[in-house]
């Protein structure tokens, strides 16, 4: 008998019978469901390849037990596009060649994403780097990470800022 | 990581009681705990999940003036909270100087206090380490000790404490509320944790059980409000543990200190709180001098666990530096990169 836990993972509710109390939400996305987008790179807590949204927010699923996570809401990178059409922060990192490997995109969108919804580091390049230092680029490519995030943060806001007006 | 059962806790009551068996452990935020149990470091038998627990996860302002900030407050929602930021600014800046944004969405303010040293030798199983395991030796000694202790360390430990949460919150005089089996009591933050002597492995005043509930701030924390920093000295320029951290807040009074706060991180086995060099300050002018003559004080029984002489006078500097910044004033908003001393943008003054 395993332990029954329910989630919704972007948008769609999902079930599942733990026979291990050891799973983690990184585990449980990528060797359940299949949904591997979501990296594992240090599995510590260290690199950030693994950040999801969980209830709204960005964390290390590498840390996060499954079991102790039920009835949460997650999204995933995969939770992102509408069909073929990117998320902004998405489109953001291909406009600004904001990676080179793409291991650690998924976690640095996901994470950029976060960064945005806190609203905290505004326009200033210095206060995204400072709020993205929990994800790591082995290849560098942190000067278009930060272009893109900074694009991103500015379409989206012009964006809200024209539903507000309408 | 070893196999354990899973409690999920419906009420403080259950949770200690659940808790007050061999080997069990609470689970709160988890950002420590299955780091460790994934390196195999803490093995419980038990894991008490206390995050479904009603009433911990509040800020509140209490009748006398104090503050209480339950145990289950994410570092991150403490440190975004307007109302904090105002009032105890050194502790904002400490908060977002640790960790990742990521880290600080799970990490608490319970399990911030609660977290255990990264000295390396602990966290790796194949060395010798009097706090893992007790009696076998410690591998530090002689070792790669340039991050290690040096105040209140012992022969048998020169671990040190890691949290920037708890330095200002020391010298803020923070008072711990715990829940245990004979009820509730409290204990000052200063008195929590415990040196390593020839017990490293006995960390905490906690007893099995024992749920820290909640943290308190006296009124009196309020009064450094408008001058009061906490500056962290890194081996990267972010998300990195301290080398060497000082929270400092001083009250002026006619152009002189009429009271002064000091706590220093990453120094020793718990956040250090340098009462000698606050009472050293009274009475005395904000000058270079004083603040140098208190740095001194500060560090006056320091003493070095193996290559790590350097931290003595690097303590000393952060030390008079944090308490400079301190007496320039808080600023409006933090710098791009809190409590780090390469924020040389200081902006409008808060409280002027």
């Amino acid at each position: 008998m395993g332990i029954p836990i329910s989630l919704t993972v972007n948008g769609t509710q999902r079930r599942a019978e733990l026979e291990d109390e050891r799973v983690t939400l990184l585990d449980l996305l990528r060797e359940r469901w299949d949904l591997t987008g979501t990296k594992k790179g240090c599995d510590r807590g260290q690199c950030g390849a693994c950040t999801i949204l969980l209830d709204g927010r960005r964390v290390n699923s590498c840390l996060a037990l499954a079991v102790s996570h039920d009835g949460s809401e997650i999204i995933t990178i995969e939770g992102l596009a509408d069909g073929d059409v990117l998320h902004p922060v998405q489109a953001a990192f291909i406009a600004h060649d904001a990676l080179q490997c793409g291991f650690c995109t998924p976690g640095q969108i996901m994470s950029a994403i976060g960064l945005i919804r806190e609203g905290q580091a505004g326009d200033d390049p210095e206060r995204v780097r400072e709020a993205m230092s929990g994800n790591i680029c082995r290849c560098g490519a942190y000067i278009g990470i930060t272009e893109a995030v900074l694009d991103a943060q500015a379409r989206i806001d012009a964006r809200q800022a024209l539903v507000k007006a309408a | 990581m070893n196999r354990f059962d899973y409690v999920r806790a419906g009420s403080v009551a259950e949770a200690v009681e659940a808790a007050g068996a061999p080997g069990a452990s609470f689970l709160a935020g988890g950002s420590n705990l299955l780091d460790l149990m994934k390196g195999g470091i803490s093995r419980p038998a038990r894991l008490v999940d206390i995050t479904r627990l009603k009433g911990l996860d509040g800020i509140e302002r209490l009748p006398d003036g104090s503050l209480r900030i339950g145990a289950l407050v994410r570092n991150s929602d403490l440190a975004h909270d307007g109302y904090i930021a105002q009032r105890y600014p050194a502790i904002v800046e400490a908060l977002l100087s640790g960790a990742s944004a990521q880290l600080r969405n799970a990490a608490t303010t319970g399990g911030n206090i609660m977290q255990r040293t990264r000295c390396q030798y602990f966290y790796d199983p194949a060395s010798a380490c009097n706090k893992r395991d007790p009696g076998t030796g410690c591998d530090a000694r002689g070792g790669e000790s340039r991050l290690l202790a040096v105040l209140g360390w012992s022969e048998h430990c020169v671990a040190t404490h890691p949290s920037d949460f708890c330095v200002p919150l020391v010298a803020l005089d923070a008072v711990v509320e715990i829940e245990g089996a004979a009820g509730r009591r409290e204990v000052p933050l200063e008195m929590f944790h415990s040196l390593p002597g020839d017990t490293p492995h006995i960390e905490t005043v906690l007893a099995p059980g024992d749920l820290i509930v909640a943290v308190r701030l006296p009124a009196e924390a309020e009064d450094f409000a408008a001058h009061a920093r906490y500056l962290k000295v890194r081996d990267r320029t972010s998300y990195a543990f301290a080398v060497v951290s000082a929270a400092a807040g001083l009250r002026l009074a006619d152009g002189r200190i009429a009271e002064a706060r000091l706590a220093l991180g990453g120094v020793a086995l718990k956040p250090w709180r340098a009462r000698a060099a606050e009472t050293r300050l009274l009475g005395r002018e904000p000058t270079d001098a004083a603040f140098r003559d208190a740095a001194t004080t500060a560090l006056a029984e320091a003493t070095p666990s193996g290559d790590n002489a350097f931290k003595i006078e690097l303590a000393r500097r952060v030390v008079a530096r944090a308490l400079t910044l301190a007496a320039r004033g808080t600023p409006e908003r933090l710098p791009a990169l809190p409590a780090s001393p390469f924020a040389d943008s200081f902006g409008e003054l808060a409280h002027v």
